[in-house]
C-alpha cells in the first residue's frame, strides 16, 4: 500500500511551491484583459485580394481610423487579420470597412465585436463575483454534505480542504495561462473565467470521491488513526480518481486536436486544470486533513 | 419486480428510437419531424448578430419604465420579424439602473442593414412653444418645452397627402394619448405646437382649437419614401424610449459553419475513445456503460431539441464535456462492484452494493456541478449562457441514464453466472 501520510509534506511543498510559483507568475507576466473586460473592438476579416502584412495594416489603421490604441494580429488562415482598437461605433465600424474594401480589395468582414466600457467592467464584476461564488459555494456544500460525520474531523474541516484544493486548482492553470499568454499574446476573456470555474466544478468530484471514502472509512474500519484511514481511502479510491479524470480528458484531447480553434485555448486551460485537480485530490485534499486535525 | 425492469427498460427504449429520430437531422421520418422543429442554432455558427442597446430613461417617470421596456422589446421584435430572420430573439435585461435591450439575430444576412433598421428611431416628440420675441438671436426666440406626449401613444398611422401634394403623416393616439393630446392642444391654442422626430424639429403647426379624438396630422416631410418608412414604423411602433448600440458581436457564416463540423467530429470521436476505453477496462460492464452513454446522448440531444436550447459553439462545447463526465458515475459504480466483488460477494449482491455506495459520491459531485452550472448561468450572458445551460441539463439527463438506465440494463441482461 501506498503510504501517503508519510510522504505527505513532500506533496503538500510540491503543491505550495506550484502555487508560489504560479502566484508569482501571475504579478510577473500579469493579464492582458481582452475587450470583455475593457471594453472595445475586435475585429477579424479576412484579405482575400492583396496580401497586407500586420504593420502595414498597423499602420493603415493608425493614420485612417484616427485611433490610439491598435493591435494587430495575423490568424491562422491566409490573409486573415485580427485588429484590436478603442470601441468603434457603428457608424465608423460601416465607414472603415467600406474605406478598406476601397484601398485593399476584396475584404470579407468575419467577426466584428465592440463592448463598450461599461458592459466590461460590469462583465469583469461578475466574473469575479462567480468566481468567489463557485469557490465559497462548494466548499460550504461540502461542508454541508460531510455535516454528519462530525467525528473525529469536524465536517468544517472538509470545507475548509475543499477550499484549499479549489484554490489551489484555480490558481495554478491561471499562472500557467499568464506565462502561456505572455509569450502567445493571449487575452483573459470571458472564456477564461469559464474555463477556471469548470476546473473547479470537475476538481471538486475526485476530492468528493476520496472523502467519501474517508468518511465510509471513519465508521466501518472504527478505531484506527486518522492517517492511516487516509491512506486505506486514498489507496482504495485511487483507479477510479485517475479513471474519472481520464475520461474527460480523452474528450478534452479530442476537442482540443480536433474541434474548432476557437475553443482550443480554452480546452488547453481546461484539460491542465483537471489533471491538477486530480493532483490535489489525491494528493493534498486528505493530508490538509491531517494537518488541520492536528492544530 | 422483472416486469417493472421490464416495463422501464421498454419506455427508454422507446424513448431513445423516438430521440433518435427526432434529433438526427438526416433521418427518414426525423426529417418530417424536423421541419416544424428544426435545431436552433446560435448566431456563432450560422453567422448573425448579437446587439446589447442601452434604453435611454432619463425622460421616463420611473414608475413607468417597465412598461416601456416591454413596449421597445414589441416594437423591436415587430421589426426584426420584417428582415426574415429565422427565430430572432430579444430579451431585455436589467444592470443596475441600466435597461437594456438583447437582440440576436442568427442567420441573417445583412446585418448592416438590420442595425440601421433597429436603430433607426422614430421617437416622436411634441412639444409647447414659448415665444420670445424680444430676443435677438433665432435660437432664443423659440424655448421648446417637451410634453408627455410622444411616440409611445401612438396607436397607428396613414399616409395621406395635402392639397398641394405633399405628403402628410395621419397619426392616430391610443385613449391616453387622445387626452393628452386633447389638453395640450387647448392648453395651446393660437400658439404653434412642435413635432420633433427623432429629435429634430420637423413642423409646428400653430394650433386653431381643442382637438379631441386623438388625431394629428404630421406635415412638413417632404420626401415621400421618408414620409412612407415613418408610417411603417409607427405601425410596427414607435419606439418609447430612445435606445443606444452599446455592445455588438457580429460573426459571418463562413467562419461558424467550419467551427460547427469541426466540433461535432471532435465530440464524436471523443465520445468513441470514451466508449472504447470503457469496454476495454471494465468489459462487459463497460458494454452496458457504452450503451448507456449513447441513450444519454440520445435523450439529451432530444431535451436540447425539445425546449429549443440554442446550440452555440460553447454549448456543444458544454455538451461535449459532458459526455467525459457523464460514465463518471458508471467509473464509480464499477470500481466499487469490482471490489465487493474481491471481497467475496456474488455478483449480483456487489452490482447492488456498488450502486449503493457509490451514490453519495455521485449525488455530491453531480450537485456542485449543478451549482456551478447555476452560478455560470446567472452570471455570464450570451454565448457562455449557452455552455452552462447544455453543462446543467446534460449533467441531470446523465444522472438518469448512468445510474437509473445502467442499472435496468444490468438487472436484465447481464449474464450471471
Amino acid at each position: 500500500m501506498f503510504d501517503l501520510i508519510k510522504y505527505k509534506n513532500l506533496f503538500i511543498g510540491f503543491s505550495l511551491l506550484m502555487l508560489v510559483l504560479a502566484v508569482v507568475g501571475i504579478f510577473t507576466f500579469g493579464f492582458r484583459e481582452g475587450i470583455d473586460f475593457t471594453g472595445g473592438t475586435l475585429w477579424q476579416m479576412q484579405f482575400t485580394g492583396k496580401v497586407v502584412s500586420v504593420s502595414e495594416l498597423e499602420n493603415y489603421v493608425k493614420t485612417n481610423f484616427g485611433v490610439e490604441n491598435v493591435l494587430v494580429t495575423a490568424g491562422s488562415e491566409n490573409g486573415v487579420m485580427m485588429v484590436r482598437t478603442n470601441e468603434l461605433s457603428e457608424e465608423q465600424h460601416q465607414n472603415y470597412l467600406a474605406k478598406m474594401q476601397q484601398d485593399f480589395g476584396a475584404v470579407e468582414e468575419l467577426r466584428f465585436e465592440s463592448i463598450g466600457p461599461t458592459i466590461g467592467a460590469e462583465l469583469k464584476s461578475k466574473a469575479i463575483w462567480a468566481f468567489i461564488l463557485v469557490l465559497f459555494g462548494i466548499s460550504l456544500y461540502i461542508a454541508f454534505a460531510f455535516r454528519k460525520v462530525s467525528y473525529p474531523v469536524s465536517s468544517w474541516k472538509y470545507g475548509i480542504a475543499t477550499l484549499i484544493c479549489l484554490f489551489h486548482d484555480a490558481i495554478i492553470p491561471a499562472g500557467l495561462y499568464a506565462w502561456w499568454g505572455s509569450m502567445r499574446g493571449l487575452e483573459i476573456d470571458t472564456n477564461f473565467v469559464v474555463a477556471i470555474l469548470v476546473i473547479m466544478g470537475f476538481s471538486v468530484h475526485d476530492t468528493i470521491v476520496v472523502f467519501d471514502r474517508i468518511r465510509e472509512n471513519l465508521i466501518v474500519q472504527k478505531g484506527k488513526k486518522l492517517g492511516e484511514i487516509i491512506n486505506i481511502s486514498v489507496n482504495q479510491t485511487f483507479a477510479r480518481s485517475i479513471n474519472t479524470t481520464l475520461t474527460l480528458v480523452i474528450v478534452l484531447v479530442a476537442m482540443y486536436l480536433l474541434g474548432a480553434s476557437t475553443l482550443s485555448n480554452f480546452v488547453l486551460l481546461i484539460l491542465v486544470g483537471s489533471v491538477i485537480g486530480t493532483y490535489s485530490s489525491i494528493f493534498m485534499a486528505s493530508p490538509l486533513l491531517t494537518y488541520l486535525q492536528n492544530k | 419486480m422483472k416486469a417493472k425492469n421490464l416495463s422501464l427498460f421498454i419506455l427508454v427504449l422507446i424513448l431513445t428510437v423516438a430521440a433518435v429520430f427526432f434529433v438526427y437531422p438526416k433521418a427518414p421520418i426525423g426529417g418530417f419531424l424536423s421541419q416544424y422543429m428544426p435545431w436552433r442554432l446560435g448566431l456563432d455558427l450560422v453567422g448573425g448578430s448579437y446587439l446589447v442597446y442601452e434604453i435611454d430613461m432619463t425622460n421616463v417617470a420611473s414608475t413607468d419604465r417597465d412598461s416601456v421596456v416591454n413596449g421597445l422589446r414589441d416594437v423591436i421584435e415587430k421589426r426584426v420579424n420584417l428582415f426574415g430572420v429565422a427565430e430572432p430573439r430579444v430579451t431585455t435585461s436589467r444592470a443596475g439602473d441600466a435597461y437594456r435591450l438583447n437582440v440576436e439575430l442568427a442567420g441573417v444576412k445583412d446585418v448592416k442593414e438590420a442595425i440601421t433598421q433597429i436603430g433607426e428611431t422614430p421617437f416622436l416628440q411634441f412639444a409647447e412653444v414659448r415665444e420670445n420675441p424680444a430676443a435677438t438671436s433665432t435660437a432664443a426666440k423659440e424655448e421648446f418645452i417637451f410634453s408627455d406626449l410622444n411616440g409611445r401613444y401612438v396607436k397607428g398611422a396613414q399616409l395621406s397627402f395635402t392639397q398641394v401634394g405633399l405628403p402628410m403623416v395621419n397619426i392616430e393616439f391610443n385613449d391616453e394619448g387622445a387626452k393628452l393630446f386633447e389638453t395640450l392642444t387647448s392648453k395651446n391654442i393660437g400658439k404653434p405646437l412642435a413635432i420633433f422626430l427623432d429629435n429634430n424639429l420637423i413642423s409646428a403647426p400653430r394650433v386653431s382649437e381643442a382637438i379631441a379624438g386623438g388625431k394629428a396630422q404630421i406635415t412638413g416631410i417632404n420626401d415621400l419614401k421618408e414620409a412612407q418608412t415613418l408610417v411603417e414604423r409607427f405601425n410596427a411602433g414607435a419606439l418609447p424610449a430612445p435606445i443606444k448600440l452599446i455592445n455588438q458581436q457580429t460573426i459571418s457564416a463562413s467562419l461558424g459553419q467550419d467551427s460547427l463540423q469541426k466540433t461535432i467530429w471532435a465530440g464524436l470521436w471523443g465520445t468513441l475513445a470514451v466508449m472504447l476505453f470503457m469496454v476495454l477496462y471494465y468489459h462487459g460492464l463497460g458494454f452496458f456503460a457504452t450503451i448507456a452513454l449513447f441513450i444519454y446522448i440520445a435523450l439529451t440531444l432530444a431535451v436540447f431539441k425539445v425546449f429549443s436550447v440554442t446550440m452555440s459553439l460553447a454549448g456543444i462545447a458544454g455538451f461535449v464535456l459532458s459526455i467525459g463526465m457523464a460514465v463518471d458515475a458508471n467509473v464509480l459504480i464499477f470500481e466499487r462492484t469490482r471490489e465487493e466483488i474481491k471481497k467475496g460477494l456474488h455478483k449480483v449482491s456487489a452490482l447492488d452494493e456498488g450502486f449503493r455506495r457509490a451514490w453519495t459520491s455521485i449525488r455530491d459531485s453531480n450537485l456542485t456541478t449543478i451549482l456551478t452550472a447555476l452560478i455560470l448561468y446567472n452570471l455570464t450572458s450570451g454565448f457562455v449562457k449557452g455552455f452552462a445551460l447544455t453543462l446543467l441539463i446534460g449533467v441531470v439527463v446523465s444522472m438518469f441514464t448512468a445510474i437509473t438506465v445502467t442499472r435496468n440494463l444490468l438487472k436484465l441482461f447481464y449474464p450471471v453466472k
